[in-house]
């Protein structure tokens, strides 16, 4: 499963390249919805903090913080049911989808590669490594700005959402204590406010570390994620 | 022999006729039906009198002064006549050891069926001694009167959550009544003060039906604080619409657009101010053209500016909200991702040219 350009490339330089299938189908297909969901949500939302400039005529010609709300409120659904399916597969799936939600903590050696990766990127290593599954930092970065984050936004979401329909029913019961739990609405509606700076952040920092491995590591990780193999070019 | 309820009110003066239209207002403003006044009355007639003793802690008597303008003067009267019986520091005519005898009779005769209806909050620092009493501190007498009582009412907002004397840093320490009275039925009524009519229609409800309101997690009557100011606010449409007022003279404002942008809380804010509103009807923050404080939320004081949405976060220490702290999150990534790609590139050309050099002298 090599590209045309990777072959020709492996070819004129001389080296050796060979793949390995990582990323099923379901997992690729969530990374790239999850990624334009995560986009929709957080400029959906920011537009709900901090509106669009107002509109005159009467209130009956437009509906556009009903539109904004309902794009997020849909947008949110989706990445909500995805998040489901993504732990569904983490059962299901090839040992790769589980990465993100099991970090070897109690592993040693893993934790040096932890190491090695900071000092690579704080370019204390001259050579990376390269991975079969996610590059250990990365993973770290993923497991905390999204992996936790993402379940956060859900259920500070949610909490917020649910109070929309009130007291009582099944709502309520699943995610009423939310709001309580964080000391009021108005801090749930901050912290998930701050929450997306925290993910859009990450999401910048996630692309440029992508490119950066791609170019210097000698291993695919943006057409992996689409194709599903991981390239070595040796 | 302890009175009922309609022989205390037949003796304050208050007639057959009065008794009977207290009893289907009060069943109105309950939101019961038709079929419940008849209860009610039947309710107020059989049952003994409930004693409420009414304390004050640190607070403004704002909730008195609310209560007592109750919208309907008959409710005003009839309550007040069942409430003022016992004990009130700012409303009762004894004064001195004769008022304070009054709680020691009446936890006496009625052990485990008096109502506390608490209005402030004690200060712990210190043993309690920014609030003394009778020569003692609050949190004692709370703590003593509380004690044998049936349930306990939690006036306001300082009772509820501690509002403004426990703003940040809370130098006295003052508590909520539910974080220093355990083991008993609490209900909270918070706002600042709470409407008249909240109050009125919580303590009307318990004494005739002789158990405490549906609460919800945050022990708030559900029939006053199950929704938000947002969800029935009349300015709703326009938040809907996008039309918002965006300084205090603009032409949205004449026109009474919305006002989440001026830092409105009626989104995060449960009260009952957008279907009862204020002084009998006759208005409500919003609607005088103000945004909503949100003063019936925990913590409202220490909540940043009341005229931002997007809220002050303290745990950073300096005046700062999700966007600015988010931005620089966001700002200081970017920053660092172009710094870090900038001496990515400058190390491979180096290391590029070392290359070169090292094939240039080893070439033959
Ligand atoms: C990547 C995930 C998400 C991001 C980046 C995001 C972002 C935001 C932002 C920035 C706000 C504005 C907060 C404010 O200033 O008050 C907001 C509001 C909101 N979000 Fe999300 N959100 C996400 C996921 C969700 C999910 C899963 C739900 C679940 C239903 C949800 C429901 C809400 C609700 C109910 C509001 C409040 C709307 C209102 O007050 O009218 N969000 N979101
Ligand atoms: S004025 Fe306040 S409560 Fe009313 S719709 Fe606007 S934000 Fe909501």
């Amino acid at each position: 499963m090599l590209s045309q350009h990777d072959i020709q490339e492996a070819e004129q330089s001389g080296h050796q390249v060979y793949s390995v299938y990582v990323f099923e189908a379901p997992l690729r297909a969530w990374h790239w919805v999850n990624a334009l969901l995560m986009v929709i949500l957080a400029v959906s939302g920011y537009l709900i903090g901090k509106p669009l400039p107002t509109l005159t005529g009467e209130a009956a010609d437009h509906y556009m913080m009903g539109y904004v709300r309902f794009v997020h409120f849909i947008a949110a659904y989706l990445f909500a049911a995805g998040l489901v399916a993504r732990l569904y597969w983490a059962f299901v799936g090839n040992r790769h989808a589980r990465q993100i939600f099991l970090l070897p903590f109690a592993d040693k050696t893993w934790w040096r590669e932890v190491l090695f990766e900071l000092r690579w990127y704080l370019f204390l290593e001259s050579t990376p490594k390269k991975y079969l599954g996610h590059n250990p930092m990365a993973l770290l970065m993923m497991f905390f700005f999204f992996t936790v984050l993402a379940f956060g936004m859900t259920l500070t979401g949610f909490g917020l959402y649910v109070e929309f329909t009130g007291a009582g029913g099944v709502g309520d019961f699943l995610f009423g204590w939310v709001v309580p739990l964080l000391g009021g609405s108005q801090q749930t509606h901050m912290w998930h406010r701050l929450g997306m700076w925290f993910m859009m952040s990450f999401a910048v920092l996630h692309v440029y570390a992508a490119i950066r491995e791609e170019v210097l590591s000698k291993h695919s990780l943006i057409s992996t994620m689409i194709s599903g193999w991981r390239m070595f070019k040796d | 022999m302890t009175e009922t309820f309609y022989e205390v009110l037949r003796r304050q003066g208050i007639t057959r006729r009065s008794f009977l239209k207290f009893c289907s207002l009060t069943a109105t403003s309950l939101g019961l039906s038709a079929a419940a006044m008849p209860k009610i009355a039947q309710a107020l007639e059989t049952k003994p009198r409930t004693p409420v003793l009414w304390l004050h802690g640190l607070e403004c008597t704002c909730c008195s002064e609310s209560f007592i303008r109750s919208a309907h003067p008959l409710t005003r009267d009839v309550v007040l006549s069942m409430l003022s019986l016992d004990y009130d520091d700012t409303l009762m005519a004894a004064a001195g050891h004769q008022a304070e005898a009054i709680i020691e009779m009446v936890k006496e005769k009625y052990r485990g069926n008096y109502l506390v209806a608490v209005e402030g909050n004690p200060p712990l620092n210190n043993d309690g001694m920014f609030c003394i009493q009778g020569g003692r501190p609050f949190v004692e007498k709370l703590k003593e009167t509380c004690a044998d009582a049936k349930a306990i009412i939690a006036w306001g907002s300082c009772a509820s959550y501690g509002c403004v004397q426990a703003a940040r840093p809370n130098p006295t320490r003052a508590t909520p009544i539910d974080k220093v009275i355990t083991g008993k039925p609490i209900i909270n009524v918070p706002g600042c003060p709470p409407i008249a009519e909240v109050m009125t229609g919580v303590v009307t409800y318990m004494l005739t039906f002789d158990r405490i309101p549906e609460l919800d997690r945050q022990k708030r009557p559900k029939m006053f604080y199950g929704q938000r100011i947002h969800d029935k606010c009349y300015r709703r449409g326009h938040f809907d619409a996008g039309q918002f007022v965006e300084a205090w003279d603009d032409e949205s404002a004449k026109k009474g657009f919305c006002l989440y942008k001026m830092g409105c809380k009626g989104p995060s804010t449960y009260n009952a101010c957008s279907s009862m509103r204020w002084n009998g009807g006759v208005s409500w923050p919003v609607q005088s053209g103000h945004g909503c404080l949100g003063c019936s939320e925990d913590g409202f004081w220490d909540r940043g500016s009341f005229y931002d949405h997007v809220t002050g976060i303290h745990q950073f220490g300096i005046e700062a909200d999700a966007d600015t702290i988010g931005g620089a999150v966001a700002i200081g990534t970017g920053a660092a991702i172009a710094a870090h790609a900038a001496v990515t590139v400058l190390s491979r050309i180096r290391s590029g040219r070392q290359v070169q050099e090292t094939a240039a002298e080893t070439a033959p």
